[in-house]
């Protein structure tokens, strides 16, 4: 085999490398979905976040439409401070609320943002006002136990 | 006393060797700008070390690719989440299979060779004659090989991955009948360019650079005999795989420790 063959099978080695690595970031990863496009940040601060991660979804209407950048707490107001990341070509309403949401029974925890009816939208940095925490399940159920047991106590008191 | 002195010895021929290699690694990075203006040295060695490794990498990419489908098929439909098939597969194989099977099937391949063509090459005296020559066989001989190595593993780890992550679609979309869509898109929804497949590369860049220059390194420091050859690309392989493996535990605990 000449010196050019040699250079050619190098080249399709080359390339080949190449085209895996377009199939791993288009077709096995998220650079198509949500990758390094333009972002801007949002914050909301919630009472409880949950199981909520860093780089979990936000969706709106069930779309992504952005990723949780950092979550920290804010020492005087004990609440959890989300860093948001919104794509750039999505914009909400000023009074848009934030909710923390779980995606099925078992499934990952992420934000729902929904669109509120004011005419000016957030602007990088700004702060979402209306938020609602993460579903706790334990305080679900003490919820439910403390109803029960308040409803008993009421229909037993209306017979006497 | 003796047990002492043996001990003393031993610790300091263990540094002394450490300290050797690194002199030499320090030599080799720096024929390695000499090198490349010689593009064809490095250009027939990426032929020799990554395309010849190409058949070997591709196959067993494939295999694990569909053992793994398989495997995890029957763990994961006890519990209904067969979708996640192509994530578990494809996690596994960007972030660890792909670098270090590489890896070691690269020292098995490649790096034997590379270890026991130098060491024949020392055997006959061919580089202490380039040195009469006034030809440096560092730049010469042992710095395009080095490049060729570090070139072609993240390639060859890529193309692991890539063919494993088929392999797993032949066997979970095709064979078994998930859904193709949710394969896919489960896939692309957790796996990230930047922190999983990023730092795969990464993970088989360094690799690269271990394993070739464990190969060289016993090559060029081999006995002058056949049985000198053989015991250093033994070494090679030994050498090269227990590092990967030590190395691979430190680059995940560093990349990967935070959610």
């Amino acid at each position: 085999m000449g010196k050019k063959g040699i250079e050619t099978l190098v080249g399709l080695f080359v390339l080949l490398g190449m085209l895996g690595l377009v199939f791993l970031a288009l077709k096995a990863a998220n650079l198509t979905s949500f990758g390094g496009g333009d972002t801007y940040s949002l914050t909301a601060k919630f009472d409880n976040i949950g199981g909520l991660k860093p780089r979990a979804a936000v969706r709106s209407a069930g779309v992504t439409v952005g990723r949780v950048a950092s979550i920290t707490l804010d020492a005087k107001t004990y609440q959890g401070v989300v860093k948001l990341e919104i794509d750039k070509g999505v914009q909400f309403p000023k009074d848009s609320q934030a909710r923390i949401l779980t995606a099925g029974l078992l499934g990952d925890q992420y934000i729902g943002l929904e669109p509120g009816a004011d005419e000016k939208n957030l602007a990088a940095g700004d702060v979402i006002v209306q938020t609602q925490s993460a579903v706790v399940l334990e305080s679900l159920i003490s919820q439910f136990l403390f109803n029960k047991a308040a409803d008993a106590g009421s229909e037993s008191g209306a017979k006497k | 006393m003796n047990f002492l002195a043996l001990l003393g010895a031993r610790a300091l021929r263990v540094l002394q060797s450490f300290g050797h290699a690194a002199f030499f690694f320090v030599d080799l990075l720096r024929a390695i700008p000499v090198s490349l203006r010689r593009f064809g040295l490095v250009v027939a060695q990426i032929h020799a070390v990554g395309n010849l490794s190409l058949v070997i990498i591709l196959s067993s990419g494939l295999a694990v690719g569909f053992v793994l489908a398989l495997q995890m098929y029957y763990a994961l439909v006890t519990y209904g989440a067969t979708e996640s098939l192509g994530l578990i597969v494809n996690l596994a194989l960007v972030r660890e299979l792909g670098p270090v099977v590489t890896a070691l099937l690269f020292a098995g391949r490649a790096g034997t060779s590379l270890t026991a063509e130098i060491g024949l090459m020392k055997a006959g005296e061919q580089l202490a004659a380039m040195e009469m020559m006034a030809i440096d066989p560092k730049e010469r001989v042992l710095a395009p090989r080095f490049v060729a190595g570090m070139v072609s593993m993240p390639i060859l780890a890529i193309l692991f991955s890539a063919i494993g992550i088929l392999g797993a679609y032949v066997v979970a979309v095709l064979l078994i009948g998930v859904d193709a869509g949710n394969f896919w898109s489960i896939m692309q929804d957790k796996v990230d360019v930047w922190r999983d497949v990023g730092n795969g590369i990464v993970k088989s860049a360094v690799f690269g650079v271990i394993c070739t220059f464990v190969a060289l390194y016993q090559g060029h420091e081999t006995d002058a005999t056949p049985e000198g050859v053989a015991y250093s690309t033994t070494r090679t392989v030994v050498i090269s795989s227990l590092a990967v493996l030590g190395m691979d535990f430190i680059l995940t605990a560093l990349m990967f420790s935070t959610p």
